[in-house]
């Protein structure tokens, strides 16, 4: 509460220039907007403003001057100039002493107490440089509050469902409408269970239900809960619909959207039980229609209460006594089978035949016959001899596209399953080209003596030809794969010196990226330049799946 | 004992070439004028035998032969006619032909079976006379144990089979109601049980003279020790009471003289009968009822039990609404009950009038 009192304070000078300017001598000037014309004084000083200076009060006069001239063009420009300044004065409130402002406010205490403060600020502060020239700063207030603050879209909607919003949210109102309906929807269950279970044993047996006074009771009591809840939570929905169609803040759309999917639910559920209500006394009236006033059961009579009549003074007898009366009960409880009659054939059989025999260890355990198990190759032969192929067919002197071989294998293989594997081998074969280290020492321009001899016992013999596959930033369009478009490449290993130089260029960046490799020179500086976009990462210790990877 | 299907279907001679000869060959509008002719005759006679006018499309001989085709039929209480035609075309028959009900009636007579009801849903539903064959006794079916303990095993092997009963149809009208199916459990029934010695019990040592009445008597004798060294007067509730409720056996099946033991085998015993159906395995087992164990209880069981009560001298005054409340709260004691979950509770106003 305390700042936006502070916040509005602010403002209070500039409503103040609109009060007072009917009260300058010279009248005619209510014609100028006054406040307007502050707020632009203040921008023009904020502009102007850098670290360390402001703008100088000629410099503010005049850029204000144009703008109250366009206000009344008729008005002559000494009179322009000087509502120029008297805005410009009072912005600093020059007459006063300490040449600021001030506004009174009020603070509650937790006890109630209320308590006066006042609130001293400025507008634009005059300030000196180090060469003790004046110049003006508009203050934190100033622009937090008449720059930044008011610089806001008022009539918008989304704004002020915003604000609201967050308002809700802050002050804890949100997740106590949220506790409020889940605390409603609990009880709302409650009734309908309740209510669940004296329909059901309505339905059984109609005196087993008090719909004298208890159920009615209920019914009253669950009607009043729906139609308060119904009522509450249907403004709670209509708001909070408006509040988060309109936020822009996820967060705050998420929670709105969650409150609304509690809410909603509650609704449909208030509604239900509702519907339910409804219906209780007509079951009830079915019900006892049925039961009531239907024909007693045909071939019956009132049953037998078993428990009170039979079992209770059974077990309350002697056990000689209880006996004869539970042997009597016996044999028509459980009705009549035919007598058994065994089959001789059966009985000697079963008598003749020999017990069988236990083993007291149980049977043999089996010996397992474990077969070492190997994993099947990933790729089929097909697929080998299809990329390996392809990738042989390259010209050394015209390296290829990864995109141009990928579709080559497609078209080339036998069946989907080759195709699909016969790609990602390509895919993978291609990565294993991508040497991160040469791709680094192009990046970086080096000579590569050192790298190259250190790596030498494994690398590839002097007049060796091998695959080299280069990233120069072109991305792969693939349907399976993502990445970078590779240029895909033999190389001849030559001198040790400087492979860079002279192996690079004639493979990689030259001939595909800038047409037929003129000079070998250029095509190299291509292929460094080309590379070092994407050169950077793979030096940075990236992993090859970052150039090419399943999509 | 386990009498097994097998043996059943042995008792049936069915023949089914015969029976579509007869259906084939009668004509509805002659099946009833028959049947009326049917009825006469039994009704002159005084059996099944009798031989009535060889008139019309059907002999005599294959009518009474339908009607011992469905005793028999009702001999096999596993089966109901909505899984076989022929025996859904007989109950049909008896439920529209008078005459044809009575020569069933007549057959069933003679096997010393009482036809208690035939329904579409049941069949024919048949209780066996004192002295029938097809009559199990409970001497029978609880053959083992012998000495002092013959007797009390044969009562809780009975006693089970009363309070299976007495837990599927807690209320009277349930006994009547067509379509209740009630749901029990093993140990819900043994918890019943239990629960009904235990009010005994507490009634017992309340040492209220005009309820407890004779009972403080037998009481007295079992709080004396072995004064009187009488098995068969100790009463039956303590007897169920002092049995384990289960036990533990070398091959971790159910201890067969525990209480559920007892009720698993009835229970078990009653599935074989037709009376009962698994429908899982909760609570050591919960069964619903059919049909055909509402009808054997309501029509011939509870009231022999009742008959042999009265010659005891004890007569009960029962609530129409039954002596057993539902409360909807407790769901312990009977979780594979009812809907509803229902606790029994002995009703209050359940007044015992005991005269010995």
């Amino acid at each position: 509460m305390a700042r936006r009192l502070k916040a509005l304070a602010l403002t209070a000078p500039l409503h103040d220039l609109d009060a007072r300017k009917r009260l300058l001598d010279g009248a005619g000037l209510a014609v100028y907007a006054m406040a307007e014309l502050a707020l632009h004084a203040i921008d023009l000083v904020t502009v102007a403003m850098d670290f360390d200076r402001g703008a100088s009060h000629d410099q503010v006069l005049r850029r204000l001057t144009p703008l109250v001239a366009a206000q009344a063009p008729a008005r002559p420009a000494a009179e322009h100039e000087r509502v120029a300044r008297w805005v410009l004065d009072n912005l600093i409130n020059v007459g006063s002493v300490d040449r600021g402002f001030d506004a009174v406010y009020g603070t509650y205490h937790p006890d109630g107490r209320y308590e006066r403060r006042r609130f001293d600020f400025k507008l634009l502060v005059e300030l000196a440089d180090p060469a003790g020239e004046i110049y003006l700063r508009a203050t934190d207030e100033a622009v937090t509050v008449l720059v930044g603050a008011l610089d806001t879209d008022v009539t918008s909607a989304q704004v002020a469902a915003e604000v609201t919003l967050d308002n809700l949210i802050r002050r804890g109102r949100l997740s106590d409408a949220r506790t409020a309906a889940e605390a409603a929807r609990y009880r709302t269950v409650q009734y309908a269970e309740q209510l669940r279970r004296s329909l059901e044993g309505t339905r059984r047996d109609v005196l087993s239900v008090d719909w004298l006074h208890t159920l009615p009771a209920l019914v009253d009591e669950a009607l009043s809960h729906v139609e308060a809840r119904y009522r509450h939570e249907n403004a709670i929905l209509t708001h909070i619909r408006r509040y988060r169609d309109s936020a822009e803040d996820p967060a705050h759309k998420r929670a709105a959207a969650d409150l609304v999917t509690i809410v909603a639910d509650c609704v449909r559920r208030h509604t239900q039980l509702q519907a339910r209500l409804q219906e209780a006394f007509a079951v009830f009236r079915a019900e006892q229609d049925r039961q009531q006033f239907a024909a007693p059961a045909a071939g019956g009579g009132t049953g037998v209460d078993l428990y009170t009549q039979l079992l209770a003074p059974t077990l309350a007898r002697p056990v000689g006594e209880a006996g004869r009366v539970t042997a009597a009960f016996f044999p028509g409880a459980v009705g009549v089978r035919p007598p058994r009659a065994p089959r001789l054939a059966d009985l000697v059989d079963a008598l003749l035949r020999p017990p069988a025999e236990r083993d007291s260890l149980g049977a043999p355990v089996p010996e397992a016959e474990l077969v070492a198990w190997e994993e099947p190759p990933r790729f089929g032969d097909d697929a080998w001899t299809l990329a390996l192929g392809l990738l042989d067919e390259i010209d050394p002197d015209a390296p290829r596209r990864l995109s141009g071989l990928l579709t080559a294998a497609r078209r080339r293989a036998a069946d989907e399953a080759v195709a699909l594997e016969a790609a990602e081998l390509l895919v993978l074969l291609a990565l294993h080209a991508v040497s991160p280290r040469l791709a680094a020492l192009v990046a970086a321009g080096t000579s590569t003596g050192d790298a190259t001899e250190s790596g030498d016992a494994a690398g590839p013999r002097s007049g060796e030809q091998v695959l080299l596959a280069v990233d120069d930033g072109t991305a792969l369009d693939d349907p399976e794969f993502a990445g970078a478009d590779l240029l895909v490449g033999h190389v001849v290993v030559t001198g040790r010196p400087s492979p860079a130089r002279d192996d690079e260029p004639a493979s990689a960046g030259g001939e595909a990226t800038s047409g037929p490799a003129s000079d070998d020179g250029i095509a190299t500086a291509a292929a460094a330049r080309a590379v070092p976009g994407h050169g950077h990462r793979a030096a940075g210790g990236t992993t090859p799946t970052d150039l090419v990877g399943a999509r | 004992m386990n009498p097994s299907t097998d043996v059943d279907t042995s008792t049936i001679g069915t023949d089914d070439t015969d029976d579509t000869d007869f259906l084939d060959l009668t004509p509805p509008a002659t099946t009833s004028r028959n049947a009326d002719d049917d009825g006469e005759a039994a009704g002159a006679g005084d059996g099944a035998d009798t031989p009535a006018r060889p008139s019309g499309g059907r002999s005599v001989e294959g009518t009474v032969r339908d009607a011992a085709e469905l005793v028999a039929f009702g001999l096999r209480p596993r089966l109901v006619p909505a899984r076989d035609a022929h025996y859904r075309d007989l109950v049909r028959r008896y439920l529209h032909e008078s005459g044809f009900a009575e020569l069933t009636h007549a057959v069933a007579d003679g096997l010393g079976i009482v036809v208690l009801d035939v329904s579409d849903r049941a069949g024919l539903v048949a209780g066996g006379t004192g002295e029938s064959a097809f009559t199990v006794r409970i001497s029978d079916y609880a053959r083992r144990g012998g000495g002092e303990h013959r007797a009390a095993d044969r009562m809780l092997h009975a006693l089970a089979q009363l309070a299976i009963a007495a837990l599927a149809f807690p209320r009277p009208a349930d006994l009547t109601d067509e379509s209740y199916v009630g749901r029990v459990s093993v140990d819900g029934v043994d918890a019943f049980v239990r629960e009904a010695a235990r009010l005994l019990d507490a009634r017992v040592s309340s040492a209220d003279p005009t309820v407890a009445g004779a009972l403080a008597d037998h009481a007295a004798w079992h709080a004396g020790g072995s004064a009187v060294d009488e098995p068969r007067l100790e009463a039956a509730w303590r007897l169920y009471a002092r049995r384990p409720a289960t036990g533990t056996t070398r091959d971790s099946r159910r201890l067969a003289g525990s209480t559920t033991g007892i009720i698993a085998r009835a229970m078990g015993f009653l599935v074989e009968s037709g009376c009962l159906a698994q429908v899982g395995d909760e609570g050591g087992g919960t069964f619903r009822t059919t049909p055909r164990y509402q009808v054997q209880v309501r029509e011939l069981a509870a009231d022999a039990a009742m008959e042999e009560l009265l010659a005891l001298g004890v007569v009960t005054v029962a609530d129409p609404d039954g002596g057993l409340r539902v409360v909807p709260s407790e769901p312990d004691l009977l979780d594979a009950g009812a809907p509803g979950s229902a606790r029994v509770t002995e009703a209050p106003e359940a007044q015992e009038h005991d005269d010995v």
